[in-house]
């Protein structure tokens, strides 16, 4: 600031106001735009770029329980990759995961269609039935996953004791304890699940489809069924897409519900990618290991990505 | 649409099955959780004699769970909304550089293992202090909240006229003004919105319970759940019991917001 020795006229003072103003405001335009994203880029930055850089560091070290003491985590080389992807685990876990997450989306994608379809028919009561079916989607996935591991008791469980009951069996199944069964279960679990956004999504998919559609379809004598094959599902193809991606997207990374429900047991019989990662961070405290197990991880989910954003860009067209 | 009634009578008895079929494993965790202590099953498919001894000692072993988990979860409420409101006008809004790296940042987002986030913040906690932390809990959680409340904000924003912004900007106010007596009021819907799901998925987390605490000073009730079936499996009615309180939030906002979980459900995906 000039100190000012002499008065200046009015006019000269307003002048001078406003261009300072207007300098103020081309310095202060871009910095107070900023202002608005900077908080949570830095937060995006903090909490998921960091951890995707540490844990792409993280695979070439070895880490110990003493690091934590010590903070010396050696360099490794590719040496964790090459312990988990020759362990005999790792096809297992592999196609686990692959199991797991094709019975998933082909269980939710097939039922929840179905009710969407079903819920596109007007009838009483019809909206609040289908909002109350989301509850299973809201509800805390610990909640779910211990509700269910308790109604699929081999001994106490409510499943087995209905199927006694109908005499269709006369020992149980060992859902939850039998190798062979306990994946089934847990996909069983997941489709449960997931079912409610399938709805959800399919049936905003299909309220965007124009009705004249469909009474075209109707004056040129087609049938329920091609209707559904000629109208319906070309125009719900976009949104199918992106049911499907996020699904496989949301479902390869499922970890809670699996270490909830069996723990990825017995035998191993339910690890999957995810649960092998968690485990050899958390319990073998081998953050090495674990952080490329995750790596591997991120990869397959990053390819689904971009087939994501390609679907999304396709629904958006349409 | 005409239709004869009794047909769409018939679809209301068809959808009341379907749904009791959907939530029968909900009524399960009721039914169980007001059986007397022991095994519920014998105690049968309905409870006749209601017993709340499971609620007693799931108050008394968990209420301060219960505590942990509602600090937490509203502490992410307005940590996430703090940071996505802003960041969503500007998206909307704001000629702002580099728009499209960032929301191509927050769609990636979407696709990182909750796993690969906790490996790194186990170790980075560690160093910082942050481990067995309500505010470590809150800044983890919003790992799920910030990025849906942008997508959720920014969609909804992107509707508010051009117009009444530049008006706004006329009449002389702030950018900073602009946004918190013009957008915002606009956006309450869009808002209790973003706040109810970032609520429940902070209340929901397990996976950042279990990795990032070690001592039960800070325990979330998801990770108490866990701990109690470990701990004992013939307290099934106290199990269900603290089942159901931890349910509670996602169930009464299911009834008293239903418009907002169906538009939260459907913008976070298709738009």
């Amino acid at each position: 600031m000039r100190s000012r020795s002499r008065p200046v006229p009015d006019e000269d003072e307003a002048a001078h106001g406003r261009a300072r103003a207007a300098a103020r405001a081309r310095f202060w335009e871009p910095v107070s735009q900023w202002m608005f994203i900077v908080p949570a880029v830095t937060y995006l930055l903090l909490f998921f770029g960091y951890p995707i850089v540490k844990n792409v560091v993280m695979s070439f070290q070895q880490y110990t329980t003493t690091t934590f003491y010590t903070g010396a985590a050696p360099f490794a080389g590719l040496q964790n990759y090459t312990k988990i992807l020759s362990s005999d685990l790792f096809p297992k876990a592999l196609l686990t995961t692959v199991l797991f997450t094709a019975g998933s989306i082909a269980g939710q994608f097939v039922v929840g269609l179905a009710l969407a379809l079903f819920f596109q028919r007007r009838f009483p009561l019809g909206g609040v039935l289908r909002s109350l079916l989301l509850l299973p989607w809201l509800l805390p996935l610990v909640v779910s996953g211990t509700t269910w591991r308790w109604m699929l008791d081999t001994d106490d469980g409510v499943v087995n004791k209905a199927l006694r009951d109908l005499h269709l069996l006369s020992s149980g199944i060992p859902w939850l304890t039998g190798t062979s069964q306990a994946l089934v279960a847990v996909i069983l679990i997941n489709i449960w699940v997931g079912i409610p956004f399938n709805t959800v999504i399919l049936y905003g998919g299909l309220q965007d489809i124009p009705v004249h559609l469909y009474e075209a379809a109707k004056l040129d004598g087609a049938g329920a069924v091609a209707a559904f094959r000629h109208v319906t599902w070309p125009l719900l193809r976009p949104v199918v897409d992106v049911v499907l991606v996020l699904g496989v997207v949301y479902t390869i990374k499922v970890l809670d519900l699996i270490l909830i429900v069996t723990g990825g047991g017995p035998a191993d019989a339910t690890e999957t990618l995810a649960t092998r990662s968690y485990e050899l961070s958390f319990q073998q405290f081998e953050f090495g290991r674990g952080a490329a197990m995750s790596n591997v991880l991120v990869a397959v989910s990053l390819i689904f990505a971009f087939v994501h954003l390609r679907a999304r860009r396709r629904a958006r067209r349409t | 649409m005409k239709r004869a009634p009794s047909r769409g009578l018939v679809s209301t008895i068809v959808g009341i099955v379907l749904l009791a079929v959907m939530l029968f494993p909900v009524y399960w965790m009721v039914n169980a959780s007001l059986q007397p202590a022991g095994n519920p099953l014998r105690g049968g498919w309905f409870p006749l004699h209601p017993d709340l001894g499971g609620y007693a000692t799931a108050l008394r072993d968990q209420g301060r769970n219960l505590v942990t988990s509602l600090v937490v979860a509203l502490g992410s409420v307005a940590f996430s909304l703090a940071l996505a409101a802003p960041a969503a006008y500007a998206l909307a809004h704001l000629p702002v550089r580099g728009i499209n790296l960032v929301l191509f940042g927050v769609l990636i987002t979407q696709m990182v293992p909750g796993i690969a986030v906790a490996n790194a913040l186990y170790n980075a906690y560690n160093d910082l202090g942050l481990l067995n932390s309500s505010l470590g809990l809150v800044l983890a959680d919003s790992t799920a909240g910030v990025p849906f409340a942008i997508i959720i904000l920014r969609s909804f924003m992107q509707g508010i006229p051009r117009e009444i912004i530049e008006a706004a900007r006329v009449d002389g106010a702030g950018r900073l003004r602009t946004f918190r007596s013009v957008v915002l009021p606009l956006s309450t819907n869009a808002l209790i919105t973003a706040a109810l799901f970032t609520f429940l998925f902070a209340w929901s987390d397990f996976l950042f319970a279990l990795t990032l605490t070690t001592t039960d000073t800070v325990r979330p009730i998801t990770l108490g759940i866990y701990e109690y079936i470990g701990a004992h499996t013939n307290q099934w009615n106290a199990i269900m019991a603290t089942a159901v309180l931890a349910s509670a939030p996602a169930a009464v906002l299911l009834v008293i917001a239903q418009r907002h979980v169906a538009a939260g459900a459907t913008s976070g995906a298709v738009k």
